[in-house]
């Protein structure tokens, strides 16, 4: 193949000779296989691809407009949205953006959790996954302070003092992520420095790696199964299919179906009821004026639950923590002998049926007051959530699980 | 919208409380009419104290299609460049001295509270004789700003009951009539809130126009794209 190229006369043949093009593309969408079973669930990672691109475009221009600086920050947004041309559709596609971001992330995720994509050998590949989703929450929560709102400052305020719960050095840690006593213009300048620069940078990485990976070890699938090397007698592949130009295309629909909802919110309704865009953060950052009731934004609000359900605040910054870094221990918690979620048995369905349910509980619990029947809720939520993770390694081994088929289940 | 008509003497009837916090803006952006009654409202009650920092007067006039002759002469006041922000002429260390508190810029008003909650705000004045401006307001109590608007929807006072340890809003009686009708005020309240939505966010004026055309344009490449995956994965088996 590298050879035939570099044969090749004229510009393409010169550049080939020099630099492998189109050996690396051939071998990595021509010759990489992917099993024809993808479903709806599949569309995820590459639509989690072109938000990233959306953001990445969308920040940089926003970022010619925008003035960094508690006494400047507000108004500069203010600017954008008046007086830059199409100032409003840079911000809007960057804020629906950030919720979008995190939509396809989850989704992309529970496809994960339900066909067992993260068992060996794709474990370093969920690994990176991971990586990337903590990266994002860091990015999105630093990205959500640079407005300088009312809820920019109080949720800054609330989330640096979980710091605080780290032991001895907690309040000097605190001090130093602010770099001030409080959160203020210092804190407001880094956080725009790491949202501009160092967390894309690192984001970008972990998305490479997270693709090499995968390419080395290939898709997992509906079925869970590895049939991709199974050949005819007449050496096809059997249930692969080069991921060009079978899944370019598919995920091009994909990605207009995602596009034209993504326009849908853009357009006409970019606060999306409060959830993407909260009223409170039209007013400017005011330390001496606490928004009722100070909420994180939807795709933070299950950890929020979790952290308010906890009396102690220090405690509750811990098991926050290990709620979020619990996905990372998943392949060594898993024992079962299948992946997919089509052959596991009542025991596990059972399960990650309640893991489903708390979390989406959790992320609505995590929107209401902390009081009454809220509180309690979100405790019961907690205890499945971690019921899930926890009792793993026991429950995943009992579970009766179904024969898995030689062949991928494909219906053309 | 005929239950938003409480203002004035119709409220005075021993009829059934006043649900205040249910009263809507109802108020439409595609109202141009509307929206210009709204802008002269705003400068001929507001903008002494209330400044709309964010919004200049020619994006005004341009928006709302205010003709240049009278932008000059009625709403851009001398000495100011229909290119300026629209400011207030009252000193902020003045209102400070005056009212304990400097009006606050309505620019984002409605995005920060909501177009019903201004609406409700400037139909809940009533009379309060031991406060500095005598008077308050049901949904902001305490309010620093008097009852600027009673000359035109009159002067309410605030018929209160016990319930528990609480005392709870019950209805207004009229004291004084305004110079408008309860109609005419709910609609002179409403166009200045629409104009304030308006100026809460002026891209939404052409956002939406856009967002049909882009939403269209989509729904169509997606088909096509579509078509595309079909023809491929013909040969998938």
């Amino acid at each position: 193949m590298a050879n035939e190229v570099a044969q090749k006369p004229g510009l393409w043949g010169w550049i080939n000779r020099r630099l492998p093009v189109e050996t690396f593309m051939s071998s990595q969408l021509l010759e990489y296989y992917a099993q024809k079973n993808f479903n709806f669930w599949y569309f995820f990672g590459s639509l989690a691809l072109l938000v990233l691109v959306i953001q990445l475009l969308s920040g940089i221009f926003l970022a010619m407009f925008y003035k960094v600086g508690a006494a400047s920050s507000f108004d500069s947004v203010e600017f954008i949205m008046r007086e830059v041309n199409y100032g409003w559709l840079l911000r809007y596609l960057h804020s629906t953006g950030a919720s979008a971001f995190f939509l396809v992330i989850y989704l992309h995720m529970y496809r994960g959790l339900m066909y067992g994509s993260y068992k060996a050998p794709r474990e370093l590949l969920w690994l990176f996954g991971m990586m990337i989703y903590l990266s994002l929450m860091a990015e999105a929560f630093m990205g959500y302070v640079l407005p300088w709102g009312n809820m920019s400052f109080w949720a800054a305020t609330v989330i640096i003092n979980l710091f605080g719960a780290v032991p001895v050095v907690g309040p000097t840690l605190v001090e130093w992520i602010r770099g001030d006593y409080g959160v203020a213009d210092a804190t407001l300048n880094r956080f725009f420095s790491l949202h501009v620069a160092a967390l894309p940078m690192v984001l970008l990485v972990l998305v490479g790696l997270h693709v090499v990976a995968l390419h080395e070890t290939g898709s997992n699938n509906p079925d869970g199964i590895e049939s991709k090397q199974k050949k005819s007698a007449q050496g096809l592949p059997l249930d692969g299919i080069p991921f060009h130009p079978y899944y370019t295309v598919k995920d091009i629909f994909g990605a207009g179906v995602f596009l034209t909802l993504f326009a849908a919110v853009v357009f006409f309704v970019p606060t999306f009821a409060d959830l993407f865009l909260e009223k409170a953060n039209f007013e400017p950052a005011d330390p001496l004026s606490t928004p009722d009731p100070i909420s994180p934004s939807w795709y933070f609000t299950p950890y929020y639950a979790i952290l308010r359900s906890v009396p102690n605040k220090g405690l509750g910054a811990v098991i926050v923590l290990v709620a979020v870094l619990a996905f990372f221990f998943l392949p060594w918690l898993d024992r079962s002998p299948v992946r997919s979620i089509r052959y596991r048995g009542w025991i596990f369905r059972t399960f990650f049926a309640l893991f489903t349910l708390s979390f989406l509980g959790l992320m609505y619990l995590g929107l209401q007051p902390a009081e009454g029947i809220y509180v309690t809720l979100s405790r019961v939520g907690c205890v499945l959530y971690f019921a899930f993770f926890i009792l793993m390694p026991f429950y995943s081994r009992i579970d009766p699980v179904k024969p898995v088929p030689d062949r991928v289940t494909f219906h053309a | 919208m005929a239950a938003d008509s409480t203002t004035g003497q119709a409220a005075a009837a021993p009829h059934g409380r006043v649900d205040w916090e249910s009263w809507h803006a109802h108020n439409s952006l595609k109202d141009l009419a509307s929206l210009q009654r709204g802008a002269r409202n705003f400068m001929n009650y507001c903008n002494g104290c209330h400044a709309l920092k964010y919004e200049r007067y020619q994006r005004m006039a341009n928006d709302l299609h205010i003709p240049a002759a009278a932008l000059e002469k009625d709403l851009v006041p001398p000495g100011s460049h229909p290119l300026d922000y629209i400011t207030t002429a009252m000193p902020a260390a003045d209102a400070f001295n005056w009212f304990g508190k400097v009006p606050p810029d309505l620019s984002l008003i409605t995005r920060s509270k909501g177009s019903d909650y201004v609406y409700r705000f400037l139909k809940a004045f009533y009379v309060e004789p031991s406060t500095v401006t005598g008077s308050n307001n049901l949904a902001y109590p305490s309010t620093a700003m008097p009852a600027v608007l009673s000359e035109l929807g009159g002067v309410n006072e605030a018929v209160f009951r016990q319930v528990k340890d609480a005392k709870e809003f019950d209805h207004f009686v009229n004291l004084v009539r305004g110079s408008m009708t309860d109609a005419q005020f709910d609609d002179f309240v409403r166009d200045t809130v629409n104009f304030l939505d308006y100026v809460g966010e002026p891209a939404q004026l052409e956002r939406q126009t856009m967002g049909i055309w882009v939403v269209l344009f989509l729904v169509l490449l997606t088909w096509l794209a579509w078509l595309l995956k079909k023809e491929y994965w013909k040969d998938v088996h």
